[in-house]
């Protein structure tokens, strides 16, 4: 029989990116079948950017303009938040160190913790908090107020104006703000040790460079581009993918931090292993 | 469908119209469903060039879904569907992008770009569909369409700053600055006081004068209907019920459809 109902017409651009009816509609709605749904659903979004992104015609001047905001924008949140890990991370160190007569090890040991794990993990989660989640409202609102649409109309790509662009400033800047983050703890860490005691700049940095080796550095930098591309496209993909009404776009932003922040661990996780599996 | 109109030679014309180019856009046993939802079912329509058709019909009938349907933001799933005498449902995406730069689109909420200035958003149109543009021919046109919805002075204001009516002048303008052939309008006075209301089908009219262009007028406003409408097509449960001017249909036997113009 047919079924002649009122029914809000879901848009265009959606259907691309989400599962068909046809396919999820027999599938039992458990929480099992929904996860896998949720990763079928992701992985065509981020098939569908690999294939975008090589596609001219190039967004540059928009991904100039994500770049300033996503980056430059980052950079006070990122500022505070690395010198105060500096800080305390030194501050809560020294009495352990202490115990063992072994407190003129704490700038190595501050710098590898902060540069190889503590700098890249947290900025990537604070990164996932301010920009994964203001990816996700933003997207989510455009597409309520059919801003979405409208772009399709005006003859622009939306994933590639919107979507692309914005993954890409993600993965670009997330690299240089923990760079940036990682400078900021050190000096964090320095203003720690000369709390209660007196090392001059010179000793404190050289003991960190004499420490630090090519395989603290180089993995803990590039990870921080995987972490940048998870965050950017989840929180694209929760944007450009929300419900209609004000309602989808709080659960957008949510999700966005959520899965962002989870991708974000996972992704260490892996790294760590493929880190441990070169260097043995 | 019940036609309002005593018009014996509706199909001569209609065929007339064909030859002549006049049909702009023309729909056949056209069809539309979302899952189990079948929300167009059968729809048989012919619009000219030049014409104001106006649409009616309760929430949900799929009236939206319909003009969506023509600028290709939503695909048929079957029937003919015939925009400029090219078949949309056949169409590659490049095609489809030259067709779409001849229709213009105002949605229900305006569509503004939160993101970009009053100038921004009526450039970004200009930029992305005439490509190069020199500087100064973007600023006249950017002018002279805010000009025509007398929105002049709101150039370098964010749409957060503007009214509900000055956001649908704003949408207005923004899909007039490419002087579209065909004008899909989507409740174009809804959540406006009247008087804003009655100034935006002013404004709808003055367009179609003066660019010559065909519209189609969502609608559930029916003074706007009185204002605009050549024609007025009535959508029930995804078919066009009733079509006809707007005394034939006032002056309609048919309880249901007289509900629409208490």
């Amino acid at each position: 029989m047919e079924n002649v109902i009122s029914q809000q017409s879901p848009n265009e651009h959606q259907e691309a990116e989400t599962i068909p009816e046809s396919f999820s509609e027999n599938i039992p709605d458990s929480l099992f079948n929904k996860f896998f749904l949720e990763v079928y659903s992701l992985t065509i979004f981020t098939l569908r950017f690999f294939k975008e992104v090589f596609k001219p015609p190039y967004e540059f001047n928009e991904l100039m303009k994500q770049s300033f905001l996503i980056g430059y924008r980052s950079l006070p949140l990122v500022a505070i938040t690395g010198f105060i890990i500096g800080l305390v991370l030194t501050i809560q160190s020294r009495p352990t160190l202490a115990k063992f007569g072994a407190e003129s090890w704490l700038p190595a040991m501050v710098a590898v913790s902060i540069i190889r794990e503590i700098g890249p993990v947290i900025t990537s989660l604070i990164f996932a908090g301010k920009v994964g989640s203001g990816i996700g409202a933003e997207l989510a609102s455009m597409n309520v107020t059919e801003q979405i649409d409208a772009m399709q109309v005006s003859c622009t790509n939306p994933f590639k104006y919107l979507v692309v662009t914005r993954v890409l400033s993600a993965t670009l800047m997330l690299p240089l703000l923990v760079i940036f983050s990682d400078t900021i703890g050190l000096l964090g860490s320095f203003v720690g040790v000369n709390l209660k005691g007196n090392v001059s700049t010179y000793l404190f940095f050289s003991q960190i460079f004499q420490s630090l080796e090519f395989n603290d550095l180089f993995p803990a930098f590039i990870k921080t581009f995987f972490f940048g591309f998870a965050i950017g496209l989840i929180g694209s993909y929760k944007g450009y993918n929300s419900n209609t009404g004000t309602e989808g776009v709080g659960k957008a932003a949510n999700s966005a931090v959520v899965f962002a922040s989870l991708m974000v661990f996972i992704i260490d996780m892996i790294a760590v292993q493929v880190t441990s599996f070169f260097q043995n | 469908m019940r036609k309002m109109t005593a018009n014996t030679t509706s199909i001569k014309t209609e065929n007339d119209n064909k030859q002549n180019g006049l049909v702009v856009v023309e729909m056949e046993h056209l069809k539309k469903s979302f899952g189990n939802i079948l929300v167009l079912r059968d729809i048989n329509l012919v619009i000219n060039k030049g014409e104001n058709l106006v649409i009616l019909g309760k929430s949900g009938t799929g009236k939206s879904v319909l003009i969506k349907c023509i600028v290709g933001l939503v695909e048929v799933d079957e029937g003919k569907l015939v925009i400029l005498g090219q078949n949309i449902s056949e169409l590659k995406n490049k095609e489809l992008i030259e067709i779409r730069k001849k229709i213009g689109f105002l949605f229900q909420g305006g569509a503004l770009y939160d993101s970009m200035t009053v100038r921004e958003n009526l450039e970004f149109p200009l930029k992305r569909q005439l490509l190069s543009v020199p500087k100064d021919t973007m600023n006249s046109l950017v002018k002279e369409a805010l000009q025509n919805v007398g929105l002049a002075k709101a150039i370098d204001l964010w749409p957060s700053e503007l009214s509900g009516g000055m956001r649908k002048r704003l949408g207005l303008a923004r899909t007039l600055i490419l002087k579209p052939d065909i004008m899909l309008y989507d409740e174009p006075t809804t959540g406006l006081d009247p008087i804003t209301s009655k100034e935006i089908s002013h404004l709808i009219l003055e367009v179609q004068k003066k660019y010559n262009t065909t519209s189609i007028i969502i609608t559930h406003d029916i003074a706007c209907a009185k204002l605009i409408a050549n024609r007025i097509i009535v959508l029930k449960d995804g078919i066009c019920a009733a079509e006809g001017s707007y005394t034939d249909l006032k002056n309609s036997a048919d309880a249901w459809i007289q509900s629409f113009f208490e």
